[in-house]
Parts: structure tokens; C-alpha cells; sequence
């Protein structure tokens, strides 16, 4: 790694007076700890978060579970919160990485991220939910903006991620075996008057799949492959591959869902 | 930025520069080698360590991102005479070659068994270990330890 200065601020105003010039945030780390080793990136300054107060609340909220941004994924699928919230989202947490990086990693980071093959983005997408960060609210719906990119300005820290309750959700998904990302991962949820579906993985950014949405709630044929103009294609997988297995995890979720 | 760590029951401050690995300063600076960098890309599990009794990958830890934290590596279950369960568990079945894997694995492994219990299932162990790579084994023996370990983790707490 390059070196940096590390600064462990313990309120807010702390941080955000911290970050200068060439800063990043450190959540969990699993995803920029390895970029800086590996070069990819280089900072001056990095603002590790995980002091800052209040940033590690789960709890629920009328028809909201609220899940702070340090809240670890290990945290999120032993939570009996979560669980009885929305128990796709703690079967998701439970199948992201592997347990060492289940311990450390955060769904703020990875939101903040926006990995397309990650899979919190396609939870968020589907649950309808929305990024609370120290400037404002973003619905998830205009915060995933392509490619490891978000609606997060230079410096803007995500504090909290809220998600809207379903009558029901699932989230399957066929991991590459050896980073676990997903190849494909569709995540599913029936609201009272709606399904959303939203993709990760096949395509190069996380996306909502409105054909499978209307099937789903139409209780019609499910669409067997992804038709989309910008699926994904690289060593692991091709894209009509990818547009096929998205197929069939749509048809594990849409299962899961109506069990 | 200077960190107070307890590492295997003993206080250390660290004074290093900010980039300093958790794995870095086990080796280098306290000549904790037990604790292996194996592929350093935050996937093999070489190098796990216990913080606050969660296992976690040592090469993708900041030292001073830990301050007030206990670390447990290898070094902190057991001596040569005096083996943890779970090394032992690992010496009795057979669970190791070359050894590389061997301490993180045996972290993973007390992590599991604190966790699950006694009465953890082989399934619940091999998803438990999907952070762990072993080149030699094929992993049977392995599991099969982790399991005969955790009984034995049970029985003797």
C-alpha cells in the first residue's frame, strides 16, 4: 500500500471535517483494503468510521427495518430482527463472502461499493428502500447509478440503509465459487400492491427485471432468461449464460416466495 | 497512529505507520509466525486470527483500526506440550500435509466450535470453512477434526 494518514473520528462533524483532498471512508474494508494493497487505489487520508456513534443500530420501525451502515453482514444474518423482518435479507447476509468476511464487512460498504455482481444492491432495489447518508436521502431507485458508481457526493457518508418490509421476499443466487460473488442473484419481494424484482451479477450494473415482476404478480409464466442489453460477459461466464442462469435463480426465488 | 492491543493475553502499544497490517506487525514486529500470508488477496484464510473471539483475515486488518481490540493467533491456544483441543483434534485425525493452511484453519475451527457447539453438523462445518483453502488434504480430515474438536471443546469447558 501506498502510504496514508488514518484518522478515527468519534462524531460526525468529526468526519466530515476529516475528509480532505484524496480521503476515503474505511468501513469493514474487505473491498478497499485489498484495492490499496493490490494498487488499485491510492489514498492520502482514510477515515476509518467505525467509531462514530450510532452507525451499528438495527431496529424496525413501523413498515421500515433500519439497518446501520457498520452493521457487519455477520451481524445482519444472526439478527432476530432482521429474521423476523425479513428473513430473505438475513439468508442473503449469511451467503455473502465467507464467514471472516462476513465479520468484518459492512452493508454500508458495500452499498457504498456498488459491485455489480454484490448483493446488497439488488435487496435494496427490490425492498424499495432507501440510503439515509449525513447530506440527505437517497431512494435506491437513483442511488446505484452503473458500475461502482452511486448518487454519493465527494465525502458523503452513508449512515443508514432503510428498507420497506414485504409480504414476502427471497433471494437466490449461483456464487462464483471462488469469490462468492454472484454470477447471477435475483432478489424478490411481494409488497401488497406490487412485486419488485431486481438483478445482480448477470448484468453489468445491479437492475430492476419488470418482466419478471409482472409475471410474478400476474401468477403467469416466468421469463426463462434475462433479456437485457447489457449483461455481463467476462472469463466466468458469457452472457447468454448469465442470461439463462438469472432464469432459473428468478425461478428459486419466485418459489421461495410463494412457499 | 499508536494502538493498544492485548494479544494472547498480553498488552502490546503499537507504534507503526498507519499502514501497517494486523499480519505485518504479528510477524515482523512481534515474531508471531504462526500466523501465515498465504495468498494475501483476503480469500485463503492463512492468516486468521481471533478479534474479539471472531475469526478474521489478518492481511485485510489495519493495526490501528484495532486499538482496545483481543487478538488470538495461533500462538494463544496451545504449546507443544500442552495442545489446544482443537490442535490436537487436528494431530489425532490427520488433518493437515504440507501445514500451511494448519493455523488458520485451526482459528476457523475454534471460531466453529464456539459458535455451533458441540453439535455442529458437517454441513454447518464445510460452510463455515468456505474462507479457508486447503491444497493438500481435500478437506475430509479436516472437518472431521473441526468436529472431533469441538466436541472435545465442549466436554473439557
Amino acid at each position: 500500500m501506498t502510504p496514508f494518514v488514518l484518522k478515527r473520528p468519534a462524531s460526525i462533524a468529526e468526519a466530515t471535517g476529516a475528509f480532505t483532498g484524496d480521503a476515503a471512508w474505511l468501513a469493514g474494508g474487505h473491498t478497499l483494503i485489498p484495492a490499496m494493497k493490490a494498487r488499485l487505489r491510492a489514498v492520502d487520508t482514510l477515515i476509518d468510521i467505525s467509531k462514530l456513534p450510532g452507525l451499528d443500530r438495527i431496529a424496525r420501525e413501523g413498515d421500515r427495518l433500519i439497518i446501520g451502515a457498520m452493521v457487519r453482514h455477520a451481524a445482519v444474518a444472526s439478527s432476530p430482527v432482521v429474521h423476523a423482518a425479513i428473513p430473505g435479507l438475513s439468508s442473503l447476509a449469511s451467503g455473502i463472502g465467507d464467514p471472516q468476511v462476513r465479520n468484518r464487512g459492512t452493508i454500508g460498504g458495500s452499498v457504498a461499493n456498488n459491485d455489480p455482481a454484490a448483493d446488497y444492491p439488488a435487496a435494496l432495489l427490490a425492498l424499495d428502500a432507501t440510503i439515509e447518508t449525513n447530506l440527505g436521502t437517497h431512494a435506491a431507485e437513483d442511488f446505484f447509478q452503473g458500475m461502482f458508481t452511486t448518487a454519493l457526493a465527494d465525502g458523503e457518508l452513508i449512515t443508514s440503509v432503510s428498507f420497506r418490509i414485504p409480504v414476502a421476499s427471497a433471494y437466490a443466487k449461483h456464487r462464483h465459487p471462488a469469490s462468492r460473488y454472484a454470477l447471477a442473484g435475483v432478489y424478490a419481494a411481494r409488497f401488497p400492491e406490487a412485486v419488485r424484482v431486481a438483478v445482480s451479477g448477470a448484468t453489468t450494473a445491479v437492475t430492476r427485471w419488470p418482466a419478471a415482476e409482472a409475471a410474478i404478480a400476474a401468477g403467469a409464466p416466468l421469463p426463462t432468461t434475462l433479456e437485457s442489453e447489457d449483461l455481463a460477459t467476462d472469463i466466468h461466464a458469457s452472457a447468454e449464460f448469465r442470461a439463462h442462469l438469472a432464469g432459473v435463480m428468478l425461478r428459486q426465488a419466485a418459489e421461495s416466495l410463494a412457499a | 497512529m499508536a494502538a493498544s492491543l492485548n494479544i494472547n493475553g498480553t498488552a502490546h502499544s503499537a507504534d507503526v505507520p498507519d499502514a501497517t497490517l494486523l499480519v505485518e506487525y504479528l510477524r515482523d514486529h512481534l515474531g508471531l509466525t504462526g500466523t501465515h500470508i498465504g495468498c494475501d488477496t483476503s480469500q485463503c484464510g492463512a492468516c486468521n486470527v481471533l478479534v474479539d473471539g471472531a475469526a478474521a483475515k489478518a492481511c485485510t486488518l489495519l493495526v490501528a483500526t484495532l486499538d482496545g481490540a483481543n487478538i488470538t493467533t495461533i500462538e494463544g491456544l496451545g504449546t507443544a506440550d500442552a495442545l489446544h483441543p482443537m490442535q490436537q483434534a487436528f494431530r489425532t485425525h490427520h488433518a493437515l500435509q504440507c501445514g500451511f493452511c494448519t493455523p488458520g484453519m485451526v482459528i476457523a475451527g475454534v471460531a466453529i466450535a464456539e459458535t455451533h457447539g458441540a453439535v455442529v453438523t458437517d454441513a454447518t462445518i464445510r460452510h463455515e470453512l468456505e474462507g479457508n483453502l486447503c491444497r493438500c488434504t481435500g478437506y475430509q480430515n479436516i472437518v472431521t477434526a473441526i468436529a472431533a474438536g469441538a466436541r472435545e471443546m465442549a466436554s473439557s469447558s
